[in-house]
């Protein structure tokens, strides 16, 4: 191949009085980016296979290497950036749509870090968590705007059943992932904690594995416009079902799932042949309006007797309200809207980082939207899109959503250093590849582990937040926007929020 | 001892006397009851309820209305006459002393709503769609009770001092309550002072409701505008729509405002444990969250509940057919010394008092069925 027109993206730098030639980088980098001459004895590196990934400098026992962003710069243009130059270069090579990962990374506001909490002073009392019961369960379901009492009956009695509820011990929930895009054994850490965290986890549109059956209490099955791996099993023995319509990182395109990562193994899930890309369409070849999706609803609600709830997953896009809104009307139980930074494991970059809208914004939206019209207590709102910590989420819940996603942050815990690289399967991590020498790196239990750690570690902070706030219970929060105040933002963007100034009273 | 030592007692100060068989006690003891919690006050706020005050109009709906203009007050009247057949009006008797200033018009009026415009609504609801109205719509009008055979005496002073103001020594009721204010949250105007009223509850709050922002949200989706700057009245609505419109029992009611905790459902047995797991789902932004302690006045009774930690003082006792309850012991013993038993309701335990003799057999009819006995607490709006 002919060389690249552009210098590498990274520089490796090896510190020689270090490096004891262990050769450890070489056999962690799956990439090629180590170079072994043993007849040298020598370790030296190829920069243009570098994705910065950090596993080398990470696992280097003698800390010998440390990897930089090239300090090499395009001649400085604020049009013409680095990023626009590289991106061409890559397009004039290949003549194919650039491709990444994970969520979009442009600098678009971010209106989380300018949404700040409320705590109490003086006229009313702050909780202490440590010493007082503090109440993070939640229940995602449709629920009715009353209570029905039994009258003939004696004591007290519910006249008619709720409608089937997930029931969570803390608000959060691990996003649609699939198996495919990531690893067994990513996929049964998540399965793992979620059923040890009292949560869920998402199988995203690659079907289940018949391993991970027995976490069927603690799974959400997708139903998606591929309709990989969908069949009787896999809706019995999920606790709900989500229709995925859309997703944050590429609204208005399917799933990608390149054939270099269909294994055996997952060729079986997804009932396709090896090797095969796993294109979804863009959009369900049997949904064309808002009165075919209510007829998928159903055909899954009969399919599964009403005995769990049906969801539907959409992507923030500009008429996110009224969509949700028809989507509720529908008949879904559960709405779950994927802002402008969630997470992908393949995209195209431009879909990625120009389409669709922050996800703060469309909670808003869609709360307001949804009580205005009188419905939103007919379904939840599962938030999801870059929730970085256990602020983010408390920011969201109290915006109006009912629980949030985690995709990103799950994977950064298993150990993800957001490479943006998880279409080539060459995850260096083990997570976003299906090569077993790869895949083997990470331990399921350890990443169980720190799974559950952080759902621990966020639902301690968001407690420590309620407590502060004076409210003991998760749902005196949700769509509580009297404690949120917006520093540096405009009328419109406060008027959406539903949110004051900051330094406004009540 | 050092002054810097000394505690700084802030928050708000409640009464509430109860005769369970109706007879009438005098404004006076009420009011020399609250005078013994002076410290729990600043001075901008005072007020009473008092049911059993207008037996002569026992049919209508007593609307004590505050006007800070004629103009106010002209624009309500003509509202209200064409609504409603008035019965009465006159400006509310008052004794000026030298502690009240400015005080607004205060007038009551006598109303029966006119059949034509009701509507196909209930009388209740559309009695309450006119004191939403003038709440919203009248500028410087404000309905502080609305009522049958009850009503709401408030002002900015300390309460005994506003008590004296509209000479409430002269009135007998079987409830009375009474609060004292300490206002942090919103400043001191005549009609933001307790007891909040609608129709005939009444509510007299001592704390700050955290949930505020997401009850205020709730309500709104069941059609009520809060106006009032103030979190107490997310409390009164609220009882208005668990009792009167979702048909809860009054116990139950309390059991959606100061919800047990998980732990404690929990703890139940079975079926009471999913009654209580549904009543939180589906209640989950009725709960009222942060410190309180209230007290609910309606015509056939009150309860005073705490919230679910007990974040604010709360006291009762019982001394024959009289129920107390109050912010501090020292208030009902100014009244009444020896009482047969005193205690501390536990946090979110409802403190009920019930009135007995008139529908007395109604409560009996419906004692041990779920469907909640619309008549026993609404009785009035059948």
């Amino acid at each position: 191949m002919a060389y690249a027109l552009y210098p590498s993206e990274f520089r490796i730098e090896r510190d020689q009085d270090r490096c004891i030639a262990c050769q450890v980088c070489v056999r962690q980098c799956a990439n090629d980016g180590h170079i072994y001459d043993s007849e040298d004895d020598f370790v030296s590196s190829d920069e243009s296979r570098c994705v910065g990934c950090h596993r080398c400098g990470t696992l280097c026992p003698t800390g010998a290497i440390t990897i930089r962003e090239n300090p090499m710069h395009f001649k400085t243009n604020a049009n013409w950036t680095a990023r626009a130059l590289r991106d061409i270069y890559k397009q004039a090579e290949t003549g194919g749509v650039l491709l990444t990962g994970m969520g979009c990374d442009r600098s678009y506001p971010i209106y989380f870090d300018r949404i700040l909490l409320n705590a109490s002073q003086v006229t009313n009392p702050s909780i202490d968590p440590l010493r007082e019961p503090m109440e993070l369960r939640t229940f995602l379901g449709s629920k009715p705007d009353r209570i029905e009492l039994d009258p003939s009956g004696k004591g007290i009695r519910l006249s008619t059943n709720l409608a089937p509820q997930l029931v969570l011990e803390t608000p959060i929930l691990f996003s649609a992932m699939s198996y495919g895009s990531i690893s067994y054994n990513a996929c049964w850490a998540l399965a793992r904690a979620a059923k040890v965290e009292g949560t869920f986890y998402n199988t995203g549109e690659g079907g289940l594995h018949r391993d991970f059956y027995p976490y069927g209490e603690n799974t959400i099955v997708q139903v998606a416009s591929g309709r990989f791996g969908v069949h009787a099993d896999y809706l019995d023995v999920a606790a709900a079902i989500e229709i995925k319509i859309g997703q944050g990182a590429k609204p208005g395109i399917g799933g990608h799932l390149p054939g270099e990562k269909v294994s055996e193994q997952i060729s079986q899930t997804r009932m396709i042949p090896v090797g095969t890309d796993a294109l979804s369409p863009a959009p369900h070849h049997d949904i064309y309006s808002i009165e075919d999706l209510r007829q998928l609803i159903f055909a899954l609600k009969e399919a599964t007797r009403y005995s769990k709830p049906v969801g539907v997953k959409i992507a923030a896009v500009h008429n996110v309200a009224p969509i949700a809104s028809g989507i509720v009307r529908a008949g879904a139980d559960m709405v779950a809207i994927d802002g402008l930074r969630g997470g992908t494991g393949a995209a195209p970059i431009t879909i990625r980082d120009n389409v669709g809208i922050p996800i703060e914004l469309a909670i808003a939206a869609v709360d307001s939207r949804l009580r205005e019209e009188g419905i939103r207590h007919r379904a939840s709102i599962i938030a999801a899109g870059g929730f970085r910590n256990s602020a983010d989420v408390t920011k969201a819940i109290a915006l109006g959503a009912d629980a949030v996603y985690i995709g990103t942050a799950a994977l950064v815990a298993m150990g993800c250093h957001l490479c943006q690289k998880c279409y080539t399967g060459k995850c260096n991590w083990g997570i976003a590849t299906q090569d077993p020498y790869l895949t083997k790196r990470l331990n399921p239990k350890i990443a169980e582990r720190r799974l559950g750690n952080l759902l621990r570690g966020w639902s301690l902070e968001i407690k420590e937040m309620l407590g502060g706030m004076g409210i003991n219970a998760i749902e005196s929060l949700r769509g509580n926007r009297e404690h949120l105040r917006g520093v540096g933002l405009t009328e419109a963007e406060l008027k959406i929020l539903g949110i004051k100034s900051a330094g406004e009273a009540w | 001892m050092s002054e810097f030592y000394e505690k700084d007692i802030s928050g708000c100060g409640i009464i509430a006397i109860m005769n369970e068989k109706g007879m009438g006690i005098s404004g006076e003891r009420v009011m020399s009851a609250i005078v013994s919690m002076r410290e729990r006050t600043n001075g901008l706020g005072g007020g009473f309820a008092a049911y059993g005050i207008y037996p002569e109009y026992r049919d209508c709906y007593a609307f004590h209305i505050m006007f800070d203009t004629p103009q106010a007050k002209d624009e309500a009247e003509g509202f209200l006459k064409t609504r409603c057949l008035m019965q009465e009006e006159e400006a509310i008797p008052t004794r000026p002393n030298r502690y009240i200033t400015n005080p607004p018009l205060l007038w009551r009026y006598f109303l029966r709503p006119k059949d034509q415009y009701i509507n196909g609504t209930s009388e209740a609801d559309f009695m309450v769609s006119l004191v939403m109205h003038i709440n919203a719509e009248v500028v410087g009008g404000f309905v502080a009770s609305s009522g049958k055979n009850m009503g709401v005496f408030k002002g900015v002073g300390y309460p005994e001092d506003i008590g004296d103001f509209f000479r409430l020594d002269e009135y007998k009721g079987y409830i009375w309550t009474a609060h004292g204010r300490f206002p942090t949250n919103s400043q001191g105007w005549w009609g933001g002072a307790h007891p909040f009223s609608l129709l005939d509850w009444t509510v007299v709050h001592n704390g700050e409701i955290s949930s505020y922002g997401i009850n205020k949200r709730y309500l709104e989706h069941f059609g009520y505008r809060c106006t009032l700057f103030t979190d107490t009245e997310v409390m009164a609505y609220l009882f208005d729509l668990l009792i009167r419109k979702h048909g809860l029992p009054l116990e139950l009611a309390a059991k959606v405002l100061s919800a047990p905790f998980w732990d404690e459902i929990g703890r139940m047995e079975g079926s009471q444990r999913d009654f209580f797991t549904s009543l939180r789902i589906i209640y989950g932004s009725a709960l009222v969250n942060g410190p309180f302690a209230v007290v609910v006045g309606h015509a056939s009774g009150m309860v005073a509940l705490n919230d679910r930690i007990k974040l604010r003082p709360l006291v009762a006792a019982r001394d024959g057919d009289m129920l107390y309850i109050a912010s501090e012991d020292s208030a009902i013993r100014e009244i009444c010394p020896h009482p047969q038993k005193v205690w501390t309701p536990k946090a979110g335990e409802p403190v009920v008092g019930t009135l007995k003799p008139p529908i007395q057999e109604e409560h009996r009819k419906w004692e041990g069925r779920s469907q909640p006995p619309q008549q026993w607490f609404g009785h009035p709006y059948r």
